[in-house]
């Protein structure tokens, strides 16, 4: 079957402020197909999209639309060529009515100045129609689930006589199933014969989605081909440049008794008869679907929530964790999924924040500082993991992302700590600074500290962790080792 | 001794710092030529050195609400109600033992330390127990301040007060140095103490760029947003007593333009309004530079003093513009920083 | 139907506003037997009548997310340059060139407001406190205002014209309703039509909602809010120029320091400070509280100077309330992580 392009680019280059963000990408989408757009953070994807959808003008190169040939592009000509972007925050107003976030767009691109509200319901109810989304139209979009969010933004993009749609990492936020729905749709979208672009870096997801795949690194197409032809191992070839083995977790100073026990753990609403126990040296893997009481599990043993019911033991001594200061005395720490927006004070020097949650540790009963214990503590831990930066007084925003993930981890590490929890330590990581978290943590239980991961990235999980507990509505629906567990297996106890 | 090597450096390094130093030269070298004889005088810049602290103890307060990603608007309100409760108690010792003594003063300061503490303790408990936006909370705690301070006076003002009290802290140390002065110093080294060598200011500073962050490092952030608003409110009732001792009265609207007077000062001063930066260095140098400025304008008698807001507002508004055009050109006039380029002037970021 | 629309009333902050309206009333009446009277509610209207302006053009604000603190200064400052001018030139004609005159002064005012905010990206806030101090120097600087005691005729008939006359029976007393009451009247309606009628209204809330957002959605969000601060200065400076002949004296400085309450008012009324979320049934509430609690403590037997208290424990308590069902329906709606990112 020969489809024509609906979209081609041609050797389109880009530069800010003297740096080459695309150095001449060309690729080309045909109508009604699913194409995947990889690559590595700054390898040049989110600039190519906005490139697509006119947000930025490029350099050089044109973009080509049917006959139609452009060397430069306003958003307004991009949308009249049928592109249409799904943003991450789907660019919703969390204050307004479904209705009216539907209908604005159009409204607007018909120039009305005056509200009709029988029009605008009418524009909603066509648009919800397309890809029959139940949903009221008078509800306040905020609140919704994140996934009748998206919803909302996909069936606004549909109203243009979208021919292809950009969705930018759509699944981030997402639940197994509403993954599958998403997939459904964009599936329909396809027999309508609407293309779309989706943007991951997530495998899985590549594999089960799209047809096609185009790979961007350091502003260079590196491959387009057909997704049959591609592998877990040449994947991750194309993204990094780099080969990695990862070679499965094996827990060498395992130690006799545990260092932390929970008992019965309950938190209404959240999970219930919660039990385990974590040793020195261990990495523990606890997964489940979004809403499956994960979070909120990590979040009590660091104090951040209370829990209900239930005990929880630090090597052999019950303890109660009502704040997070409380778990940091008892030796907890965690790292939070977003790192940049919970983990660090970008403005702040490199020194400071490695030293974030020991400060206390540094100064006297009054909390004055010694300065000199101070300064020996920063260097210590800049030098210990290889941050690169040449003064820890620069800014923590000066690090790339891969350093900054460093910082975190030394933020905790000073803390000399027993139990150390990470959700999603991943999450919007590239491959290459993954490998190397991974290499860290796996550094650190070997060296004697009981770490927990809590993620939904399975083969990480399966990889990296000695033991690993699957949650499931709230309870822990299985637990296995590392021997026992594959992908099905856990899916199968997740759902 | 590197550390302060780094402050120094990064202190002239510093844009804003930078911009009021040469407004401070340029506003220096204009008196010396117009009015020379006039202002170089001891007496002139001991007057200043007078008049400054009352208002510069408040910005100080709110200076560190803003590193906080807060605001403190009751500044004023809690300076009035502590001088006319201070003012109250004055005529209480006074009538009690006839003679004011050096304990009764430092009571009476005491007192007014005390006032400032708890009124701050209550913003900080609305900002961060019941998390009420800052800047409700302490426009709500200003009315509520001025409103107790009005009840205390039914509205006039407290006068009649004994001399003793202004004659001690309206005085001069060694007959040179003005007392307020010196309580001015005094706090600026304590605060740059607290805000340079001790885990509270790192805390406030982490606070106010991710207060998430902040959290999950363990630090408690209610405590340290509940210290700031105190330390603002201990700041602004010294403000008050030495108010009390400059007017020898106190009154329950005095000093009403220092609120807007002290926002601007914090923010010629660097600090930023969406928290996380400021520094004692620039603020000092910011209340210097305003003080300066409208001592000189007294030296021109046809101009009136009422020109003084449009000055201030206008060099508040100014400064914010020139820091988009410069530090944050994307965001703002992004053609201006153009033109500027053009014309080979260097907008490179400043810190 | 009806039985929605009940369910829905007391999910509102309106219901609760006028709930606390009528139990006020209703204690005032009880104390005093004068609250209900026909002048005492004539009185109150016509009190509402600056601060209603105000607040219409503060919440206007509010909602697109920002914060207003200028309008009394701006106010002042085209009230004056107006009445200066026009008594300047002796000016004997009606009361429409002043009102023209004002409008203009405030136009342009807010229009830099507007400039400073819009173009350059300024946080409201911030800026208002800065412009608010500059119409100040201007009008006492520049202008040297002095108290004027005689305003143009037009002016002052125009302040002083009744729609009506209202009568307590058993006092005896009388209070006119001013006409200047039906420029808030108009003034609401032309509010009420632009912010749920027009596109111009609905961008205000989507900017408050999500600015990026509006302007991806095609919202000219520069020129809304542009537009905004020269409606908003229009209006306040409308406000003013009604104060000053309603007085029939042009006071430079009395409006100075109402910007407090007016922003009270709004937010009592349940307009989020955040921006993006609030009615106009709930600003206009929330300012009938505030004048109340202004023009009817002396009702209560309660001492004038505590009304400054009363207004503190007022937008204290009230604040505390929202930010607290703010605090609890995140902490119901489930995980500390989920309320921090939002």
């Amino acid at each position: 079957m020969l489809k024509d392009n609906i979209l081609k680019v041609v050797d389109i280059k880009k530069s800010f402020a003297g740096v080459q963000a695309l150095k001449g990408v060309s690729m080309e989408i045909k109508a009604g197909e699913v194409h995947c757009l990889a690559g590595e953070n700054g390898s040049g994807k989110s600039t190519l999209i906005k490139i697509i959808s006119g947000v930025y003008t490029p350099d050089s190169g044109e973009i080509h639309f049917g006959d139609k040939v452009y060397e430069r592009l306003t958003p307004i000509e991009s949308i009249r060529n049928g592109v249409q972007v799904i943003y991450q925050d789907f660019s919703i107003f969390p204050n307004l009515s479904v209705m009216e976030n539907l209908a604005f767009n159009q409204e607007l691109a018909n120039k009305r100045r005056l509200v009709n509200r029988k029009r605008m319901r009418q524009i909603a109810e066509e648009a919800v129609a397309k890809i029959n989304f139940d949903i009221d139209l008078d509800a306040k979009v905020g609140s919704l689930s994140v996934a009748n969010k998206q919803l909302v933004a996909i069936c606004r993009a549909l109203m243009f006589d979208a021919k292809l749609i950009i969705m930018d990492e759509p699944t981030t936020a997402l639940t197994r199933k509403e993954v599958d729905a998403l997939f459904r749709i964009i599936l329909d979208l396809k027999k309508q014969g609407i293309a779309t672009l989706f943007v991951s870096h997530k495998l899985d997801e590549v594999f089960e989605i799209s047809e096609r795949f185009t790979i961007l690194r350091s502003g260079e197409k590196v491959i387009t081909g057909d997704t049959s032809e591609l592998d877990n191992k040449k994947f991750t070839y194309y993204m990094t440049g780099r080969e990695f083995e990862e070679e499965p977790f094996v827990p060498k100073n395992v130690s006799e008794e545990p260092v932390l026990t929970v008992e019965n753990l309950g938190m209404n609403g959240f999970f219930k008869d919660i039990s385990f126990s974590l040793h020195k040296g261990e990495i523990l893997g606890i997964t489940g679907l979004l809403g499956s009481g994960r979070t909120e599990l990590a979040l009590a043993l660091f104090g951040l929530q209370q829990a209900d019911t239930g005990t929880i033991t630090i090597e052999g001594k019950p303890v109660k964790l009502n704040t997070p200061q409380d778990a940091i005395k008892n030796g907890i720490g965690y790292v939070p999924e977003d790192r940049l927006t919970e983990g660090l004070h970008l403005p702040l020097s490199i020194g400071e924040n490695t030293i974030a949650a020991e400060l206390d540790k540094l100064s006297n009963k009054l909390g004055v500082f010694d300065e000199e214990k101070k300064k020996q503590e920063i260097n210590r831990w800049v030098k210990e993991l290889a941050i690169a930066t040449p003064d820890p007084n620069n800014a923590c925003s000066t690090l790339s992302g891969g350093n900054q993930q460093r910082v975190v981890l030394a933020k905790w590490l000073a803390r000399d700590l027993k139990v150390l929890i990470l959700n999603g330590p991943t999450v919007g990581v590239d491959i290459g600074s993954k490998y190397d978290i991974h290499q860290i943590l796996r550094g650190l239980a070997e060296q004697g500290l009981g770490i927990i991961i809590i993620s939904d990235d399975i083969p990480e999980i399966i990889t990296n962790c000695s033991r690993i507990m699957i949650m499931k509505n709230g309870r822990i629906s299985a637990e296995l080792s590392a021997e026992e567990a594959d992908e099905q297996t856990l899916t199968r106890y997740m759902m | 001794m590197s550390t302060s090597r780094r402050n120094v450096a990064s202190f002239v390094k510093d844009t804003h710092i930078r911009r009021l130093l040469t407004l401070m030269i340029l506003w220096m070298i204009f008196m010396a030529i117009f009015r020379f004889d006039k202002f170089y005088t001891f007496l002139n810049f001991q007057t200043m050195a007078a008049q400054f602290p009352e208002f510069g103890l408040m910005a100080l307060g709110v200076m560190l609400c803003m590193i906080s990603g807060g605001i403190d608007l009751s500044v004023v309100g809690v300076a009035n109600f502590t001088s006319i409760a201070c003012g109250e108690l004055l005529k209480i010792l006074a009538e009690r033992s006839g003679e004011l003594t050096g304990g009764g003063i430092l009571l009476i300061m005491l007192l007014g330390v005390l006032i400032g503490a708890f009124a701050g303790i209550f913003n900080g408990l609305l900002v961060s127990k019941i998390k009420i936006p800052p800047i409700l909370a302490t426009l709500g705690s200003y009315e509520l301040f001025r409103g107790i301070a009005i009840i205390i006076t039914e509205g006039k003002a407290v006068a009649n007060l004994p001399i003793k009290y202004a004659e001690t802290i309206a005085g001069k140390l060694f007959g040179i140095i003005p007392i307020q002065l010196v309580f001015f110093v005094v706090v600026v080294i304590i605060l740059s103490f607290l805000l340079n060598r001790t885990t509270y200011g790192t805390k406030l500073y982490m606070l106010g760029t991710n207060k998430t962050a902040s959290e999950f490092s363990g630090h408690n952030t209610d405590t340290v947003l509940i210290q700031t608003y105190m330390l603002s409110g201990i700041c602004a009732a010294l403000g008050g007593l030495i108010m009390l001792a400059n007017y020898n009265s106190a009154r329950a609207d005095y000093g009403t333009v220092y609120t807007l007077q002290c926002v601007l000062i914090a923010v010629l001063g660097g600090t930023s309004p969406t928290g996380g930066k400021g520094r004692i260095s620039g603020t000092v140098l910011a209340i210097c530079v305003l003080q300066m400025i409208s001592a000189g304008l007294n030296r021109f008698p046809q101009i009136s003093s009422f020109y003084i807001p449009l000055f201030w507002g206008g060099a508040l508004l100014l400064v914010m513009v020139w820091n988009t055009i410069t530090v944050n050109g994307k965001s703002g006039g992004g053609f201006i920083r153009n033109f500027l380029a053009q014309l080979n002037i260097k907008t490179g970021s400043g810190k | 139907m009806n039985n929605r629309f009940f369910k829905d009333l007391t999910k509102r902050n309106e219901f609760y506003i006028f709930l606390v309206i009528i139990v006020m009333g209703v204690l005032i009446e009880l104390r005093s037997g004068q609250f209900f009277t026909p002048n005492n509610i004539v009185d109150l209207l016509s009190a509402l009548i600056v601060p209603g302006m105000f607040a219409l053009g503060a919440f206007m604000v509010i909602v697109s997310g920002g914060v207003d603190v200028s309008f009394p200064a701006l106010a002042s400052l085209s009230m004056y340059a107006t009445t200066r001018i026009l008594l300047d030139v002796n000016y004997q004609g009606g009361v429409w060139l002043p009102i023209l005159m004002s409008l203009a002064f405030g136009a342009i005012l807010g229009a830099f407001n507007g400039v400073l905010i819009a173009t350059f990206k300024l946080p409201p806030m911030i800026v208002t406190l800065g412009t608010s101090s500059v119409f100040r120097g201007i009008m006492q600087g520049v202008l040297n205002s002095k108290q004027l005691a005689v305003i143009p005729k037009g002016m002052s008939s125009f302040g002083t014209a009744a729609l009506f006359v209202a009568e307590n029976p058993q006092s005896g007393l009388t209070s006119r309703m001013p006409v200047a009451f039906l420029a808030l009247v108009i003034v609401l309606i032309i509010v009420y039509f632009f912010l749920n009628h027009t596109m111009y209204g609905r961008g205000l809330y989507a900017i408050g909602g999500n600015e990026v957002s509006a302007h991806r959605a095609g919202f000219n969000v520069w020129l809304i809010k542009f537009l905004l601060y020269v409606g908003v200065g229009m209006i306040s400076a409308l406000a003013g120029m009604i104060r000053a002949s309603m007085m029939t004296q042009a006071h430079p400085t009395n409006m100075l320091g109402m910007e407090m309450m007016v922003i009270a008012g709004v937010v009592l009324g349940g307009t989020a400070i955040t921006g993006g979320a609030g009615t106009l049934t709930g600003c206009m509430l929330g300012t009938i509280l505030i004048v109340m609690v202004e023009n009817s403590l002396i009702l209560l037997g309660v001492p004038t100077f505590w009304q400054s208290f009363f207004l503190g424990v007022l937008i204290i308590a009230g604040m505390g309330i929202s930010a607290l069902q703010v605090t609890r329906a995140s902490k119901a709606k489930g995980s500390v992580v989920r309320e921090v990112k939002q």
